[in-house]
């Protein structure tokens, strides 16, 4: 498979990070099918989130290229000219995202956390907010009615007027999945999703995840710890350590890599699996 | 095709220095400053050194901002009103000792032994009290609102200097004789350059301040205390150094340093005006970025270069551009290079 | 406790007009009885003053028209500095550069500097324009620095514009088409004197024209109040549209918000250039109701007593702002010189009275309660610091973030409970899938209670 070929919706190669004298990613070639949910797991430290902020344009390679849906988003581009995607050009092109450690605008009700995600899909010009024309508000109309599904797909209705501050865990989790989903994106990455929840609220998010990309046609990109879920909705995983790609394949082919097994037993990290 | 990829990197600064060297020579008399100085070497060397004394009281200053900053990441407003205090104390101190212009040598010396340490002592003690009072229960909120709090101290401390001195400047009698020690008449001559006794007093105060200070951060344990501090607040506690101690003492040294900056400023210009400490501050702070925010001696570099360059333009531009020229400075550094001039040196020091 | 119940000091920030339009329901009609009051007031003051009710305004300090006028384009530049600072969270110490510019531009096109007359009514919005202008200039440098950088920056312009207005009344260039000499941009040290006011050709009890200026108080406040309502709708229809949101997100969480989509540096620099255009406004009425403009009175102590003014009413609040503008300017120019009058005299008094102390008798005899105006602001700034940081008027959630309220036990584990049972049913329903089969066994257990998070 090329990067040009239409299965492949994002494709990684040779994507490389270094901070300072520190190699935090080395020469990762990494592919996601689209239509797929692919996992990316690793020990602590290996470089999964440093690899997926690269994605998104908050880290600039330090080689390699990201391709994203035939477009080059980081890196040499077929003509050879050199692309720096930001984040907020990273979004618009289709790749939402969550954090490892929640960043929610913890002020903001939780409705309005949704609507900030669907800030690049709305149209209206600032100035048409003073005057308030009839297509601004029908399209804050569409917007809030667009959120409030959101909301009620993540089990949410009810807390719309919260601030996200006040949300429980597992609500602020789901929160900002629905803010990544409300950028329309193709591509879905989620840092540790199921992080803290407990196992019931694990089950849950699972079955969603796969509903996303059942319904919805959502790729799924997942930095996970947990290896009930990853082994659970997985179709392919790559794994990462010190930076570096050691396996890549079904969850059974790697599960039973023993580099894999090393890797994590190797420094006591915990499986749950 | 594209020039630059042909020379490489070192090869293009060696071309724009030749640029910039024949700049200089072809047009020399019409560049301020430059064209000035190279047509009196004489006169601009006392211009420049007469900046360099003045630099040194704005690195006392300077590395108060710079200290706080390394420890706390606030930018402390009322550093320069703090300055100012000092030298209004210095001021009441004249006063109240009787001296004049007539006292004789011995007593002048006494009263500047004794006022010196007493001056420190009473700034830094304020300054560690504002810490206590006003900036430690305010560290757990945002950043935003210890600058608030800080604008808000540098107000109350200016309102202090009216009242201690009045709303004008007042003068001190002029206690420093104004003899060369270098130059016609002094001691020695050295061309045509002239130092003059008040300008050896800078040195005799500010010098021994300086290497104190860094003999103190380098080499005793409260100084790598405040080092530490200074890099990881957390892990140094969890070192078992008492934070709030070196808070505070960083507090008191850089209230003692801006007291003894305050003092000698009094007795240079012989004068002391509560407005002092807003463009003293001001272009001490500058100094402090310039050099590298949080390192010793990029403010002490920072305070000297800028010091010569204040020299400089009063002389041979005109002071009433001198903010845009220090302000000017701070901008650009701030948005070209933000961790000043001996940025490399950062992780090293407090 | 939801928004939807909160006290009606809290406000919906909700996008469609609708949703805007039912909470200011009780809000609405105390705007338009204030304002009431206040033209009224301004109408009658001098009749009132001298009147029947003579007795009562000497003796309780009332604010003359010129003190409202002042408390009103002080209200504006509040308005302005909030968006900067309130909305979009950046913490700009130099507004005053922005000031000078709308006034400035009003002093080039409206005075006798140049000769050129435009009428007010077309300058204001040029003031504005060049204004924005400006403070998308200055806002530019300071996109990539951290807050107390971008203080100091913005501080550093707010420095040097005054320095620059003072000093450009003599420029001499001579590079390719621009040939200038001796030109006078700004009128240097001695400012512009006199200054075209707003003029409106209706004949009345007024003369034959309607002066907008100092020589007619009552009018010029009526302009100055229109144009704080007009600042004040424009505002709040920023705050509840897209770009409100955006401002609040890079506020709270910048790197979120770039990549939930928003491009920080166009919604930075708007805010900048929205913000500094209210200056636009007020730097045109300030000039040309003062018909005149002189340098010193563009300076750091503007910065930062309308920095003070949000602070005291509430960053980000619009109400607050406004409130702490009025607050501020009329405890300067109402009420403590009222109070000076009262302690004054009995202060110095005692100062001539008392023995020769050194310090203290002299600044006794010389006591002014007004010259400790900025002791005041310091004291408000930090007591506000310390006590209530939210300010008067606050934001609903700033309060709530403030003082740390938090999460309730109770409401976290019962909303796990509920929303896990509802949740894995539909979630079944969603995936179609057995749940005892898709997964292993393990996984299955109910959540024991008490075992959340």
């Amino acid at each position: 498979m090329t990067a040009a070929s239409p299965d492949l919706l994002l494709s990684a190669r040779g994507v490389t990070k270094r901070f300072g004298g520190l190699l935090a990613v080395s020469n990762v070639d990494f592919d996601i099918p689209r239509g797929s949910i692919v996992s990316l797991i690793g020990p602590n430290g290996a470089g999964k989130t440093t690899f997926f902020n690269m994605i998104t344009g908050l880290y600039t390679p330090s080689d390699g290229s990201i391709t994203f849906d035939g477009k080059t988003l980081q890196g040499r581009n077929g003509g050879g000219k050199f692309v720096l995607s930001k984040p907020h050009e990273v979004v618009r092109a289709g790749i939402g995202r969550t954090f490892q450690n929640i960043r929610l605008f913890g002020n903001m009700t939780a409705l309005e956390n949704v609507l900030v995600g669907l800030h690049h899909t709305l149209k209206g010009h600032w100035w048409e907010a003073v005057y308030r024309p009839k297509s601004l508000l029908r399209e804050e109309e569409r917007a809030l009615a667009r959120a409030r599904e959101l909301l009620g797909l993540m089990r949410l209705g009810k807390r719309e007027n919260d601030y996200a501050r006040n949300l429980p865990y597992g609500d602020q989790r789901r929160l900002e999945i629905a803010r990544a989903l409300a950028t329309d994106c193709k591509l879905l990455l989620l840092d540790e999703p199921t992080a803290g929840m407990n196992p019931n609220e694990t089950l849950e998010l699972t079955a969603f995840v796969r509903g996303l990309r059942d319904r919805l046609n959502v790729t799924i990109l997942l930095i996970e710890h947990d290896m009930k879920v990853v082994m659970g909705i997985s179709e392919r995983v790559t794994v990462l350590d010190h930076g570096e790609k050691i396996a890549e394949g079904t969850p059974q082919e790697v599960r039973a890599n023993p580099q894999v097994i090393e890797a994590y037993l190797g420094r006591g990290a915990a499986g749950h699996g | 095709m594209n020039l630059g990829a042909l020379l490489g990197r070192r090869r293009r600064q060696l071309v724009f220095l030749a640029v910039l060297v024949g700049i200089l020579i072809a047009f020399r008399p019409s560049i301020p400053i430059w064209g000035g100085c190279t047509d009196n070497l004489n006169v601009c060397l006392n211009v420049v050194s007469i900046g360099l004394f003045q630099g040194m009281i704005v690195a006392l200053i300077a590395i108060g901002y710079t200290l706080v900053y390394g420890i706390l990441q606030l930018i402390n407003f009322a550093n320069g009103d703090v300055f100012m205090l000092g030298s209004v104390i210095t001021l009441i101190g004249v006063e109240v000792a009787g001296l004049t212009s007539d006292s004789s040598a011995g007593s002048i010396l006494i009263v500047f032994a004794l006022l010196l340490p007493f001056t420190m002592v009473v700034t830094a003690l304020l300054n560690a009290s504002i810490e206590r009072v006003i900036y430690r229960p305010l560290r757990r909120a945002p950043t935003v609102a210890t600058l608030i709090a800080a604008i808000g101290m540098s107000f109350i401390l200016q309102n202090i200097g009216i009242l201690l001195n009045g709303p004008s400047p007042v003068s001190l009698p002029s206690l420093l004789p104004k003899d060369n020690v270098i130059g016609q008449g002094g001691l020695f001559e050295f061309g045509a350059l002239e130092i003059k006794t008040s300008h050896i007093f800078v040195v005799l105060v500010t010098l021994p301040l300086l290497i104190g200070l860094s003999w103190f951060v380098r080499s005793t344990r409260q100084g790598k205390a405040m080092r530490a501090t200074a890099q990881d607040r957390d892990a140094a506690g969890l070192m078992g150094i008492d934070v709030n101690r070196t808070i505070s003492l960083t507090f008191l040294i850089a209230g003692a340093l801006a007291g003894g900056a305050g003092l000698v400023v009094a007795l240079y210009n012989g004068q002391a005006w509560w407005f002092y400490g807003t463009p003293f501050g001001l272009l001490a702070f500058t100094a402090a970025v310039f050099g590298g925010i949080g390192n010793l001696a990029g403010a002490t570099l920072g305070g000297i270069v800028l010091g010569i360059l204040i020299s400089l333009n009063a002389y041979y531009i005109d002071t009433r551009w001198q903010d845009i020229i220090v302000f000017g400075i701070l901008v650009l550094v701030l948005v070209f290079r933000p961790t000043g001039l001996l940025a490399a040196k950062l992780s090293e020091r407090a | 406790m939801t928004a939807q119940n909160m006290p009606s000091g809290g406000r919906l920030r909700m996008a469609g007009f609708r949703e805007r339009l039912a909470d200011p329901k009780s809000q609405v009609p105390i705007l338009v009885v204030l304002i009431v009051i206040a033209v009224l007031y301004a109408a009658f003051y001098n009749d009132l003053r001298q009147g029947v009710l003579r007795p009562i305004f000497e003796a309780l300090p009332f604010p003359s028209t010129n003190v409202l006028i002042v408390m009103c384009y002080y209200g504006i530049l509040a308005l302005g500095l909030n968006i900067v600072v309130g909305f979009a969270g950046l913490l700009d110490l130099g507004y005053v550069a922005f000031y000078v510019f709308g006034a400035y531009t009003t002093a080039f096109l409206a005075s006798p500097l140049h000769d050129l007359h435009v009428p007010w009514w077309i300058v204001v919005w040029v003031a504005v324009g060049i204004a924005a202008l400006a403070g998308v200039l200055l806002g530019a440098p300071t996109l990539r620095l951290r807050g107390d950088y971008l203080a100091i920056v913005t501080l550093g312009f707010g420095q040097i514009l005054p320095v620059l207005a003072r000093n450009l009344d003599n420029i001499n260039v001579d590079i390719g088409p621009i040939h200038l000499v001796d030109f006078n941009l700004t009128g240097g040290n001695i400012g512009v004197n006199p200054m075209d006011p707003p003029i409106l050709p209706i004949a009345g009890p007024w003369g034959d024209e309607l002066i907008f200026s100092n020589s007619n108080p009552v009018a010029a406040f009526y302009l100055v109040l229109v144009l704080l309502l007009l600042s004040f709708a424009i505002c709040v229809r920023l705050r509840d549209s897209r770009l409100g949101r955006a401002w609040m997100a890079i506020r709270e969480d910048e790197t979120a918000a770039a990549s939930m989509g928003i491009n920080t540096v166009s919604t930075k620099l708007l805010a900048f250039g929205l913000g500094a255009s209210f200056s636009g406004f007020t730097g045109a009425f300030f000039g040309a109701y003062s018909t005149a403009i002189f340098p010193e009175s563009f300076n750091f102590a503007v910065s930062i007593s309308i920095l003070i003014m949000i602070v005291l009413g509430g960053m980000g609040s619009l109400r607050g702002v406004v409130l702490g503008a009025f607050v501020i300017r009329y405890l300067s120019d109402a009420l403590l010189p009222y109070l000076g009058s009262f302690v004054d005299e009995p202060i110095r008094g005692l100062g001539n009275a008392l023995p020769d102390i050194p310090i203290l008798t002299q600044r006794l005899q010389e006591f002014h309660l007004t010259s400790y105006n900025f002791l005041l602001y310091g004291l408000i700034l930090i007591l506000m610091m310390l006590y209530r940081p939210e300010g008067l008027l606050p934001v609903a959630t700033r309060k709530a973030e403030l003082h740390g309220l938090g999460i309730s036990e109770e409401v976290s584990l019962g909303t796990s409970d509920e929303v896990a049972e509802a949740a894995t049913d539909e979630a079944a329903e969603l995936q179609e899938i057995d749940l005892d089969e898709g997964l292993e066994p393990t996984t299955g257990e109910p959540k024991q209670p008490g075992a959340g998070p």
